[in-house]
């Protein structure tokens, strides 16, 4: 509506000063109270999401998030009602979406980096204790199950248990069994005098207090103490560990050893026995030290470090020369048929990478693989499993993956290039190689350098391919932790990190952000240097 | 002018929808987790994270529960794949189920992550198939209510081979006088596969660990003992410079192929693979796994089941669901028809083997053994398969396998 109007003033109707500021104010006015009421929805649609998540926040006790999420709410809400704030109105919703999905997860890495967060450290110091106490709760060996039934006396809790002979003995936290008058149901004490039995229900809301509920058998600790761990039977059990909250130390009952919370995130022995959980704990840069100094990883690390380059550089250079080809190609226009060629060029590009790379690990199987069995007469050729190889089918792999994008990113710079530079060189006498060394490659450059520095990093941590196709394999047999011939560092990664039943977030945080500042590095050098071609152009 | 700056405030505004959902999302989670947070709603619910395929034979007993107790139970229905993980990472936080399905061998990782509570069978122990019960119990604490037993067996092919074979190399002989180039396929690969090779360690008397009274003992290595390099010897002659039975080329899809196709008469592999077999038209017989030796050949015993989280506010719910409903032989059975696992309950067991396919992999499952749930078995795992592999493909039997003895000591040791 409003650019009609516009078109039409500035179509040249005539109209006058006064009409025209008249008909300003009332298009603004119009305008503007479609553009509030829209404005308004809108915003109290977000307002509407807001408040429901900090009241879901806020009744998870989450404060802090409850708390930034009203910070972004009420900043939203300024600068779209402010009337000035243009550039904010622009900016405000990408800023959040950067924070969110990319400083907040460098920030989360970086902080996971300098904490000893793995297997064993997963929770807090109180969770390790608690764990620990109740894994070292042992059930006395041939002893029975009690019928119980759980009752209270003013705010106390007391086990009512009936015993062999089918008598009623009654204890709390405190008091140890002792008999006492009750009635008898079904030969299971049910209702003792002066105490209030807790129905079902009533049980399930006081959990926690009849979890911890440990009421002693006698006077003697060693007897055991009786637990209810559904509130129907109870069990005697002893515990062999206790904890001591000044001291901080765990002891275990039957060895007399004493644990100590050495601030190393689990309690240890002082002859460095570990009890397991610890928890978690800030440890500084740990991580970054045993990323370079372990000595389970310099060995493999160097090799690694070393293909990875390897793979990266020939994959990106392969993928170009061949995707450059294959355009150049594809450009002539005396070539028939150069759509059909084309969308074929593009398949490759077309299926998840993951799965091409699956596909391809089934074909080159030694021994019933497509490629061996069909293309090679049955030879048995250890495309995968043999070191060399497998090195040669990766990158094999990667350049059938990979050129396709560098065929549409060449074939759309090519085409950029005005025919003209090519007709005036060859009317100049230059051959067609001199013509594309000279004019064409350096053009194309100018536009595909950035492309092919971005294609470095993401080569550099190519993880599905290799994941996929070799899994790192070959393995080297000789390496002290599950590397292969065709691991690159971030599969490494992943292996030290997250296989096996040890996983180690911190150190795998602090590896991606060395990885992270190894791309970052190059790829600066990179950028700095392709300014030089710019001033081709 | 007007007009984008319309749109663009409209994308603005979408955005910052998204973006505050997401925020509340990321530490609400999903509907039914948020019950377990939310303080009032605490009291009267039980999360139970299941394996999305057996959510619907959990639908009654977790029905019939809320009605008698009144205490509703919200099964989240996980991928098999992710379950392990999310569990862990997420109880520490609070926001973990209180109750979640899985298998024994996880014991070691989830005890030493300290987000598991024990919990006690009481009397109804003996109820158990005994292996369920070894399988369920680490360090002398019990953690895990079983429902199924799960171990491999040989499936035959019983229109090529009629009769079961009486030792390995009687399986071998049988399937050539059907004609068949390889009678006998089991999943390997390039890293190997000791799970499924197991049975045969086992006939040469080379378990991987020692037990005490406690279990497994990670102290006491047996792996790399004279059984283990007698087995290494057979396992290298079996190999690519010997009959060739064993190939490091089939894998699972290959194996599961050549038997469906008729290549191979028996394979070796779990009763998950029953069901394609029969579809494929093959009359399956389940037979115990021929013995290289004179000693059985006992496959590792997978135990399933349910485990409470150690920051549940509901244990004693979660407890009484798990011993006296989960524990009764209808909900067992109901697990049973959704996943045709031999029940762990051993009434159940009996009824579900009516079916020969079940009493065929229970007669196997009689002589297995637990697999070893300790954290120690991460790395004899990282090191076993890659040196049955080497060997299969020729390496010298002895030093391969000592090497690897020594490298899963040293990686125990640390």
């Amino acid at each position: 509506m409003s650019i009609k109007t516009d078109d039409d003033a500035v179509s040249g109707v005539k109209l006058t000063k006064r009409q025209r500021r008249a008909s300003h104010i009332a298009d603004a006015a119009a305008g503007g109270v479609k553009v509030l009421l829209l404005k308004l929805l809108l915003l109290g649609v977000v307002d509407a999401v807001a408040i429901y998540g900090v009241v879901i926040l806020a009744t998870a006790g989450q404060w802090l998030v409850a708390a930034i999420v009203v910070g972004v709410a009420a900043i939203v809400n300024w600068i779209y009602f402010s009337r000035r704030k243009l550039p904010a109105k622009y900016l405000a919703p990408g800023v959040i979406f950067l924070i969110l999905f990319q400083v907040f997860v460098l920030v989360y890495t970086g902080y996971i980096a300098f904490t000893n967060y793995g297997t064993g450290h997963n929770g807090s110091k109180d969770q390790a204790v608690s764990s620990l106490m109740s894994s070292s709760l042992e059930r006395v060996e041939d002893s029975r199950a009690y019928p119980v039934t759980v009752v209270d006396q003013a705010g106390t809790l007391g086990l009512l248990v009936t015993d062999a002979d089918g008598e009623a003995m009654l204890g709390t936290a405190d008091t140890p069994l002792a008999p006492v008058n009750a009635t008898i149901e079904d030969g299971r004490a049910v209702a003792a005098d002066g105490w209030s039995t807790l129905q079902f229900a009533d049980v399930i809301a006081r959990t926690d207090a009849i979890s911890e509920l440990s009421v002693p058998f006698s006077d003697d600790p060693n007897d055991g103490a009786l637990r209810t761990p559904d509130g129907a039977s109870a069990y005697l059990y002893t515990s062999s560990l206790t904890y001591d909250e000044q001291a901080g130390s765990m002891t275990n009952l039957d060895t007399g050893t004493v644990y100590q919370d050495n601030g190393t995130g689990a309690f240890t022995s002082e002859a460095g026995e570990v009890l397991m959980p610890g928890w978690q704990i800030p440890i500084g840069a740990d991580n970054f030290v045993r990323a370079v100094t372990d000595q389970r990883l310099t060995g493999p690390l160097v090799y690694v470090t070393l293909w990875t380059f390897a793979f990266a550089l020939i994959s990106v250079a392969s993928t170009f020369f061949l995707g450059l080809l294959l355009a150049m190609v594809f450009n002539d226009a005396r070539m028939r048929g150069r759509k059909y060629y084309r969308v074929l060029m593009i398949l490759p590009y077309a299926v998840p990478s993951f799965l091409s790379a699956l596909i391809w690990a089934g074909m080159m199987n030694e021994s019933f693989g497509f490629i061996n069995q069909v293309l090679f007469g049955g030879a048995s050729i250890p495309w995968l499993t043999d070191p060399v190889l497998a090195k040669f089918s990766v990158l094999l792999v990667n350049l059938w993956l990979g050129f396709p994008y560098m065929f549409l990113v060449c074939t759309g710079a090519l085409q950029s290039i005005p025919d003209e530079l090519q007709e005036a060189a060859r009317v100049d006498g230059a051959s067609p190689w001199s013509v594309f060394r000279l004019i064409k490659l350096p053009l194309l450059l100018v536009s595909v350098a950035p492309l092919l520095i971005a294609s470095f990093a993401f080569n550099f941590n190519n993880f599905n391919v290799i994941y996929m196709l070799t899994d790192g394999g070959p393995r080297d047999a000789s390496a002290p932790i599950p590397v292969g011939h065709t691991d690159i560092l971030i599969s490494m990664v992943y292996k030290v990190a997250f296989t096996g039943q040890t996983r180690d977030y911190g150190l795998a945080s602090a590896y991606s952000i060395i990885i992270f500042i190894i791309v970052a590095i190059i790829s600066v050098i990179a950028f700095r240097r392709t300014k030089s071609l710019e001033e081709l152009s | 002018m007007r007009v984008t700056k319309k749109s663009l405030l409209s994308v603005g505004a979408v955005a910052a929808i998204v973006t505050l959902g997401l925020t509340s999302c990321s530490s609400g989670e999903s509907g039914a987790e948020k019950e377990t947070t939310s303080p009032e709603a605490a009291a009267s619910s039980l999360t139970v994270w299941v394996d999305a395929e057996r959510v619907d034979a959990l639908q009654g007993a977790a029905d019939s529960y809320s009605e008698e107790k009144g205490i509703e139970v919200n099964l989240v229905g996980k991928d098999t794949a992710d379950i392990k993980d999310d569990f862990i990472q997420q109880v520490p936080t609070g926001k973990g189920p209180d109750v979640v399905m899985g298998a024994h061998d996880w014991l070691g990782e989830l005890s030493t992550n300290g987000v598991v509570a024990p919990i006690e069978l009481g009397d109804s122990a003996a109820d158990y198939l005994p292996v369920a019960v070894d399988a369920a119990t680490y360090e002398g604490t019990t953690y895990l209510l079983p429902y199924a037993v799960e171990n491999i067996a040989v499936l035959r092919n019983t229109e090529l081979v009629p009769e079961p074979a009486a030792d390995f190399d009687d399986m071998i002989a049988k399937g050539q006088a059907a004609g068949l180039d390889q009678p006998f396929v089991v999943e390997q690969g390039a890293e190997g596969n000791p799970y499924h090779l197991y049975p045969f360690q086992t006939a040469f008397g080379a378990p991987v660990f020692g037990s005490n009274d406690e279990g497994y003992d990670p102290a006491d290595l047996q792996i790399g003992n004279a059984g283990g390099d007698d087995f290494a010897a057979w396992l290298g002659s079996q190999g690519k410079n010997g009959t060739g039975v064993f190939n490091t080329d089939i894998d699972g899809d290959i194996a599961k192929q050549s038997f469906l196709d008729g290549k191979a008469a028996f394979w070796l592999t779990g009763p998950w693979n029953v069901g394609a077999a029969t579809d494929a038209g093959i009359d399956v017989a389940i037979d115990t796994v021929p013995s290289p030796t004179d000693a059985a050949a006992a496959p590792f015993a997978g135990v399933k089941g349910f485990f409470v989280s150690a920051e549940s506010k509901n244990k004693v719910a979660a407890n009484d669901f798990l011993v006296n409903y989960i524990g009764t032989e209808d909900v067992q059975m109901d697990l049973f028809a959704s996943g045709n696992v031999l029940p762990a309950l051993a009434a159940a067991a009996e009824e579900a083997s009516k079916d020969p396919i079940i009493a065929g992999f229970a007669a196997v499952g009689a002589e297995s053994v637990p697999m070893p749930a300790i954290p120690a078995m991460g790395a004899v795992w990282e090191n076993w398969g890659i040196a049955e592999a080497t060997v299969i493909n020729g390496a010298d039997p002895k030093a391969t396998w000592q090497k690897m003895a020594a490298d899963v000591q040293s990686l125990i040791d640390g």
